[in-house]
């Protein structure tokens, strides 16, 4: 397949803006600004493009709620936070291809009605920030950005917000709480962003991901580009794979690629046997089959989830308590502590995953930790505590015997 | 009009205006749901997960204190999965909590122990590592043990939102988010006001007053010492509610039957003190208007510690706005230990003043560097309503059937208006009984000052006396206060008095009364003290015979020279951060 998001990460000086241009950059831009913003968002609803950033919500929708919405001013919020263990892909594009990302920000201000779009990016990612400051300047100088673009009566400008560093940081209300000021946690939903967002503003969200995908969809249409992939979930999807494979790294492929595809042809094959994949990161359930189609509702079918597509391959030396007995020291440690399921389910599940991984287990526990799942799942606020149970309980169900090796006799 | 919403709650159909909670919409349907970090009062937070309920159509179960209701929603407040979900939830915060239960302030009316009892608890499925956390106990007044803490944040809601002080916040994340004051400095060494606002607002016994029950009774037990005690008004209005008596019962006769048991020499009464603060407050008040007194108007009332120390803290440039008048129990102190201890011929060093008070800030109060004008310490101890009937029920005392007494008559004699300074506006109120007499000559004829009366937070009325329209202004809460205080700030305030009470209701909703945040209980109180200054013999402070008698005896007059040593005071500018 072509590809769509990284076409330009391998050009020499793929950074500059006249590298971009050069390759077709900022035309969609133009062409967006000839059209309707309704149009803009008609033709996203109909590339059926979802989110990338993990949830897989409707882009188009969340476009056409946050128009729709009374309040003013509006904003755009680029997540580009990628807290995400095992999560690689946004940086590519915001080290290599900095403005296909500001292009798209752009079109999404002037569909959305938005006079102001962030960037909220990563703390740690230095080399990106500083990229992306030099974009800004160059579109600025370009007249891509600020007053007047490209001599329309449409002003947009962008600014780059860093990061607090934690990783419900990238939650979209926490990072809305945290860009306010306030301390990290999530708020209540509804109101949703596209209602109360950023500073109490109608806000659309978007991952850098999901993002990136816009100027394609505005050149070629949305039908276009719904013919891509997987009919359900349509389009390019960049996979971070890691773990015990040969070839790890950031793949483009279309959304149903199977797995086996995606380790084998790209990856190089696992490293060892193959025992289990995380196909949606650490917040996903564990699979024991490379047999699976790598789009949303396959996976889910598949009883797990694809989240941000952070792929993680376990070879049959991988011990899954200790694997386990990290993840939920990783969600202890990150949880914002606002809700009790979360707070103390984390905590709770942290500590009788070490007494296994100390041979120190109780039978009664497996039980207990999927009852816990469930109330996890279904009372935290977040997705941080709803999901954090997910790899743990699958864990104990497709592995249960590594479990009863480890109960204390 | 309002737009009206119907929706079904267990299959039965109710209506509702649009905006109304799950939470409140399913009483409509005969259902309490089960709740912890939400507080009536207090805004929703939605940390606890207790309330959740399954509705139709949503994946997730949702917290019914903060969804909306919608046209046609199904909402379960019970079903299978949702109690479940709450089980689990109350397990996980019983596996983090101390099981030290027995010794615990809060055995009997802990929430999360009748939580664990109603949702049908019967073990804990996790063997948790317990907290081990420092207490804070930097206060003379308030003590945290935040390995008792379940941290619903409804302390740092009162905190913030009702009182404005916000002085104590979440720290840190995950497992080791916990509530703690700035830098972790402690209570006492942050502008906190000790109103314990937030003591009320604890489910559970991680906050409480610091105690000196021991000490009391170590005093009463020694030979040597002569111990005197004090009342404070509120503490007839709500002892009762402690002691198996139902809310809204006066006990003021019990009150004093109840402490010469516990054996105190010598019972007087706070409401006393707080009809000699009107003689010498009222007195401020038309010197200032008058001009004899160089100093601002609005003059602000000064009985509330609570608000002295919030105004040092926020408001140190409106200082002498605030009367020079201590508060009754501080009156009451060097009194004790001057005028009473010459007429009963009691050497002052050997008595032990200890006074029962509403408030925790009160116990900060005593022990103020400046307040030994008596020349010992004015107060030795002061104790809340929660300890008095501690100590009540540890004796074993049958309080319900205790005979009414009245305190001895030298410093306990008191007027309605003495008994009405517990309620919001009563001090306002029964300054003007006397201010109008201290200006006209006459008596005011309408005595009873509806409009500074009530709950609501900001009160205001007009007064004519002898052609001065005097305009006053009564707050109660600190974040009522700070309306008026800013309106004063910016020079635009019209009034010539404001009343500011710490605690919402007035001292009958102080940090030491009984347990609740219930504002229509405390309202309740006030009705009580209101009802009590109807059936006195004498209803303005200038009556009170007793009030005579130390005036002829002793102070010779208001603001005399004697008065201002001993029941005058200066504030302390303090800082923001400390
Ligand atoms: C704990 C947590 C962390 C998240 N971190 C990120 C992140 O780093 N980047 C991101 O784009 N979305 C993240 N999300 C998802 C966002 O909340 C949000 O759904 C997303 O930014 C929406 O954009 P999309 O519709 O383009 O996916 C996270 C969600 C949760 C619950
Ligand atoms: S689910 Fe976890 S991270 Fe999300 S609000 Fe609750 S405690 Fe915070
Ligand atoms: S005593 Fe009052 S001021 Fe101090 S922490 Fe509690 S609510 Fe805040
Ligand atoms: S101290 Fe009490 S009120 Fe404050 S958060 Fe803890 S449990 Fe809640």
């Amino acid at each position: 397949m072509e590809k769509i998001l990284l076409k330009n990460i391998d050009k020499p000086d793929s950074q500059d803006i006249e590298t971009y241009i050069s390759g077709g950059g900022y035309k969609a831009l133009e062409k967006a600004l000839s059209m309707k913003p309704e149009d803009i968002i008609a033709e996203v609803k109909k590339s059926k493009l979802i989110g990338r950033g993990g949830a897989g919500f409707p882009t188009g929708l969340k476009w056409e709620f946050t128009r729709k919405e009374k309040g003013e001013p509006k904003y755009v919020v680029c997540n580009a936070d990628e807290g995400e263990p095992g999560t690689f892909k946004d940086r590519v594009i915001l080290n290599k291809d900095p403005h296909l990302l500001l292009e798209s920000i752009i079109i999404c201000g002037y569909a959305v009605g938005a006079e102001k779009g962030f960037i909220y990016i990563r703390g740690e990612y230095f080399e990106e920030i500083n990229t992306l400051k030099k974009a800004i300047e160059q579109a600025k100088a370009k007249k891509m950005l600020g007053e007047n673009i490209l001599g329309s009566d449409f002003s947009f400008d962008i600014q780059i917000f860093k990061g607090a560093g934690a990783y419900v940081c990238g939650e979209e209300t926490s990072l809305f709480e945290s860009m306010g000021g306030g301390r990290a946690t999530s708020r209540e939903k509804p109101p949703f962003p596209t209602q109360f967002g950023v500073y109490g503003k109608p806000t659309v969200i978007n991952n850098v991901e999901t993002l990136s995908n816009v100027p394609s969809i505005i050149l070629n249409g949305g039908d276009w580009y719904s013919q891509i992939g997987s009919p359900d979930s349509p389009g390019p999807k960049l996979f971070c794979l890691s773990g015990h494979v040969n070839k790890p790294g950031v793949y483009e492929l279309p959304l149903g690629t199977s797995l086996k595809e995606l380790v084998e042809t790209y990856g190089g094959g696992v490293k060892g046997r193959f025992k289990a994949v995380l196909p949606g990161g650490v917040s996903s359930s564990f699979l024991d089959t490379l047999d699976v189609k790598l789009d949303y509702k396959s996976v889910m079918e598949a009883g797990s989830m694809l989240g941000s597509a952070a792929v993680i391959i376990m070879n049959s030396d991988t011990d899954m308590v200790n694997v386990c007995k990290n993840i939920m020291e990783f969600f202890a440690h990150e949880s914002c502590g606002h809700c009790v399921p979360c707070r103390e389910g984390t905590r709770r599940a942290r500590e009788i995953f070490a007494l296994f991984a100390n041979g120190e287990g109780k039978a009664e526990y497996l039980d207990t930790l999927l009852d816990l799942k469930d109330t996890m799942y279904d009372t935290s606020r977040c997705g941080l505590g709803q999901a954090a149970l997910n790899a743990g309980a699958s864990a104990v169900k497709l592995f249960r015997d590594e479990f009863t090796k480890r109960i204390k006799k | 009009m309002e737009k009206m919403v119907t929706l079904t709650i267990n299959g039965e159909q109710v209506t509702v205006p649009e905006g109304t909670t799950i939470m409140d919409a399913a009483k409509k349907a005969y259902i309490n749901i089960p709740h912890l970090c939400f507080l009536e009062g207090l805004q929703a937070e939605g940390a606890c997960r207790v309330c959740v309920v399954e509705v139709e159509g949503e994946p997730r179960l949702v917290p019914s204190c903060m969804r909306e209701v919608h046209e046609g929603m199904k909402v379960y407040t019970h079903s299978e999965r949702v109690r479940k979900a709450r089980r689990m939830i109350v397990e996980l915060l019983l596996a983090n909590h101390p099981t030290d239960c027995f010794t615990c302030e809060r055995n009997q009316i802990c929430e999360l122990l009748k939580l664990a009892y109603e949702l049908g608890i019967d073990k804990i499925r996790f063997d948790a590592k317990k907290p081990q956390y420092e207490l804070d106990e930097t206060s003379p007044a308030v003590i945290r043990n935040p390995n008792k803490c379940v941290l619903c944040g409804r302390c740092i809601r009162v905190c913030h939102d009702v009182q404005t002080v916000r002085v104590i916040g979440f720290i840190n994340r995950g497992s080791d988010t916990k509530v703690a004051t700035y830098l972790e400095k402690g209570l006492g060494n942050v502008p906190c006001t000790n109103c314990g606002q937030c003591i009320h607002a604890c489910p559970v016994g991680a906050i409480k007053e610091k105690s000196y029950v021991d000490e009391v009774w170590a005093a009463i037990a020694d030979p040597e010492k002569h111990v005197v005690v004090q009342e404070a008004p509120a503490i007839r209005a709500a002892l009762g509610e402690e002691l198996g008596l139902p809310p809204g019962t006066l006990v003021a006769g019990k009150m004093h039957a109840a402490l010469r048991r516990l054996g105190f020499d010598m019972v007087f009464d706070t409401n006393f003190a707080a009809d000699l603060t009107i003689m010498e407050e009222g007195s401020e008040l038309v010197g200032r208007i008058t001009g004899k007194i160089k100093k601002p108007l609005p003059q602000f009332t000064s009985c509330s510690p609570g608000w002295i120390k919030f105004m040092e803290h926020f408001y140190p440039d409106l200082m002498d706005h605030v009367s020079s008048c201590k508060s009754p129990q501080q009156m009451f102190g060097p009194l004790a230990k001057t005028y009473y201890a010459e007429k009963a011929g009691i050497d002052p060093a050997k008595i032990v003043s200890v006074s029962i008070m509403p408030c925790t800030a009160k116990k900060y109060e005593a022990q103020r560097p400046e307040m030994n004008d008596s020349g010992f310490r004015d107060v030795d101890y002061v104790l809340t309503t929660r300890e008095l009937a501690r100590m009540i029920k540890e004796a074993g005392i049958d309080f319900a059937n205790l005979p009414d007494e009245p305190a001895e008559p030298l410093m306990g004699v008191y007027t309605g208006a003495g008994t009405i300074f517990g309620a919001t506006g009563g001090v306002m109120e029964a300054a003007l009984r006397t201010a109008y007499k201290l200006v006209t000559g006459k008596e005011l004829e309408k005595i009873d000052i509806e409009p500074v009366r009530g709950m609501d937070g900001v009160k205001t009325a007009t007064v004519d006396v002898n052609g001065l329209e005097v305009k006053v202004a009564v707050a109660h809460g600190l974040g009522n206060a700070r309306k008026l205080l800013d309106e004063v700030r910016e020079g635009k305030s019209p009034y010539h008095f404001i009343e500011i009470m710490a605690c919402p209701g007035g001292c009958i909703g102080g940090g030491g009364q009984p347990i609740s945040f219930d504002m229509p209980l405390r309202k309740m109180r006030c009705d009580v003290l209101y009802k009590e200054d109807k059936q006195l013999p004498y209803r303005r402070s200038h009556e009170n015979p007793s009030i005579k008698k130390l005036y002829e005896d002793y102070l010779k007059e208001p603001l005399s020279e004697k008065s201002h040593h001993l029941l005058h005071t200066e504030y302390t500018r303090r800082e923001i951060g400390g």
